[in-house]
């Protein structure tokens, strides 16, 4: 049984957003990274990159297979986890905590509404 | 099995050496004509070692290894049939083996004759216009029939079209090929029954549209039953339509992708035409194309003079809008005559009987594997030569995933289907049997994996901890994949 906290936002692809103020906090749910099985390496945007919602943003690639991570709200890039480079396992050990991905200055947080609660997310993942 | 860890650095003794393959004396003259600043200085870092314990080592490294001569090996969309020991004899006449590279055309008419027969034979059974031998691998003839395309849309000053359309099942290397090629790719969803989802992809069609690259029968083992709706809604666009024909297989001899209305595909030689891979090759991924992309193939390719009736190679010089060459010479030559002589040696008949009993036996296996419990991930669906098992129940209850499943096999002495591809199907195995399988052999398999089964409700350890009776343990994938080291050093 996967952890999904009730506090964050989802989409369909399997990112989760933590809102701290006017920045969402952005990486990829507890679920994805179990189907994904052990990371070997994240790929991160560059600082300063602006993104539209649904935009691709990286790649994290694991023993299995190599998937795509796309931006759940539009705006900047302000921060990555460079954390992830060395240790990119610390996505599968802590999916919602040392393994967020980036985080991206908001430009309209109203997108977040567009975004899956967390039933409604666990719903999606018991439908596949 | 022995017990063989060694590598063959670690026999090595100064002065030890076979004198089979020791070098010949080089005189000071034969060296001339090699810079003295491109001449090693030191000596390479081979072994010394004599020549039995060269046999002997390698030797027992070979009976570790899991292998088509060996064991039943269903590795899905990678097409493990027998490869006829007749067409390696055939392959290694001196008259082949001894023929250098640059060797004129007039001193190469029977290794030119072949090609031009196998141009012919791949033509016929695709029913495309024209086909070029010359890509090395299923993953550069996907790069050739892409750059093919790109080289249409530019010669039309058709320069708008940016993206290639890609069901959201396919191999990896179709998305890797349409980026190397410097298209975006646009996934295509594929519905609950394996088809693609038609209504996306006409969404997804438009003025931007370079083509669509398809798989048919798809990756997801069955055969897509609205390709001439799809083929009319990228047309329709401006597109043009690749075939992966990795999964040829399954239709030779009853299907052609030209008539499905396919403008470029490739084949994969070492899959379909039986020649040896796995390990990496040494492939063949010749291209076929449709008329309006004949002036692009790549080269070089067998030509026929009828009137003379002499061969010659066409090269860049007569087909300057060629994409070019992809390799030096001819590709991987010898893999190319093994096909022929496959190709020769089956005839028309022998393709028909290939696509027959490869989809039966797929068939064959899906059912009895269905009547023990497994679970097909697409069980309305007819199976193509292969098809899909879901395992997620297990892993669910009794956390058994398709990994372990997968390595338990290998203590049952069976070679392992293709695990997590596709990838949109959780927990899954891709199984092909291929024709070259008796019934025998596949009830092997069947009861491995009912004894598999059991023991993933009684005593999930043993899977889960598998394999016992290999060489190894449980590999450190991900210590292997981010500390990639291949070279020995002391
Ligand atoms: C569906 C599919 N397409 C393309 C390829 C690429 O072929 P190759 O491995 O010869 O480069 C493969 C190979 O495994 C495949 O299964």
């Amino acid at each position: 049984m996967s952890e999904i906290p009730a506090d964050l936002r989802y989409r369909d692809s399997h990112e989760w957003v933590r809102v701290e103020d006017d920045i969402a906090v952005v990486g990829i749910s507890d679920h994805a990274q179990d189907a994904m099985g052990d990371l070997v390496f994240v790929e991160l945007p560059e600082e300063g990159v602006v993104f539209a919602a649904g935009d691709e943003a990286g790649v994290v690639e694991s023993v299995k297979a190599a998937s795509d991570i796309y931006a759940p709200v539009s705006g900047e890039v302000v921060a990555v986890n460079e954390a992830l480079e060395d240790e990119p396992e610390l996505v599968n050990n802590e999916p919602y905590a040392g393994g967020w991905l980036f985080k991206i200055k908001m430009a309209d947080s109203g997108e977040l509404k567009e975004m899956l609660t967390a039933d409604q997310y666990q719903e999606q993942i018991d439908s596949e | 099995m022995s017990n063989e860890t060694t590598l063959i650095f670690q026999h090595s003794r100064p002065g030890r050496s076979a004198t089979a393959q020791a070098p010949k004396p080089v005189s000071e003259d034969q060296l001339s004509a090699i810079p003295a600043s491109l001449r090693r200085k030191n000596k390479p870092g081979l072994p010394e070692v004599g020549e039995l314990e060269v046999v002997r080592h390698y030797t027992n490294l070979s009976t570790k290894n899991f292998a088509i001569d060996k064991q039943f090996y269903p590795l899905g969309s990678c097409t493990m049939k027998y490869n006829p020991r007749g067409a390696n004899r055939a392959a290694m006449l001196p008259g082949f083996l001894n023929r250098h590279p640059l060797a004129p055309a007039s001193h190469s008419q029977g290794y030119l004759a072949c090609l031009y027969e196998l141009q012919n034979f791949l033509k016929e059974v695709t029913g495309m216009k024209g086909v070029s031998l010359a890509p090395m691998a299923g993953a550069q003839g996907e790069f050739a029939g892409v750059a093919m395309i790109r080289a249409y849309h530019e010669a039309r000053g058709d320069d708008a079209r940016t993206e290639i359309l890609i069901p959201e099942a396919a191999h990896g290397t179709n998305p890797a090929t349409a980026v190397m090629c410097g298209y975006k790719v646009r996934e295509v969803p594929v519905g609950k029954d394996g088809d693609v989802d038609l209504e996306a992809l006409k969404e997804a069609c438009g003025p931007q549209t370079a083509g669509l690259m398809m798989t048919n029968p798809s990756t997801c083992g069955v055969f897509e039953r609205q390709i001439e709706a799809i083929s009319k809604a990228v047309h329709d666009a401006g597109g043009l339509l690749y075939y992966d024909g990795a999964n040829l297989n399954a239709i030779l001899g009853k299907v052609r992708p030209g008539d499905m209305g396919f403008d470029v595909i490739h084949m994969n030689l070492h899959k379909t035409f039986a020649t040896p891979h796995g390990g990496g090759g040494p492939g063949a991924g010749p291209v076929g194309v449709s008329q309006r992309l004949l002036d692009y193939l790549p080269t070089p390719m067998a030509g026929l003079d009828e009137e003379a009736g002499d061969y010659h190679w066409i090269d860049t010089d007569t087909l300057p809008t060629s994409i070019g060459h992809l390799s030096a010479f001819m590709g991987n030559a010898g893999v190319l005559l093994r096909a022929y002589f496959y190709a020769m040696v089956l005839g028309r008949e022998g393709m028909i009987r290939v696509g027959e009993y490869s989809t039966l036996a797929a068939n064959y296996l899906l059912k009895r594997l269905e009547a023990i419990g497994c679970q097909a991930a697409y069980p309305e669906r007819r199976a193509s030569h292969e098809f899909i098992l879901t395992f997620a129940k297990q892993a669910k209850d009794n956390h058994v995933t398709a990994l372990d499943i997968a390595k338990r096999l290998l203590d049952y002495n069976q070679h392992a289907p293709t695990i997590y591809f596709p990838l949109l199907v959780p927990e899954c195995f891709l199984i092909e049997p291929t024709e070259t399988e008796t019934k025998e052999a596949m009830d092997d398999f069947i009861d491995a994996m009912a004894k598999i089964l059991e023991e993933a409700n009684t005593n999930p350890e043993t899977v889960t901890e598998a394999p016992f009776t290999q060489p190894v343990r449980r590999l450190d994938e991900v210590k292997a994949a981010k500390e990639l080291d291949l070279v020995w050093s002391e």
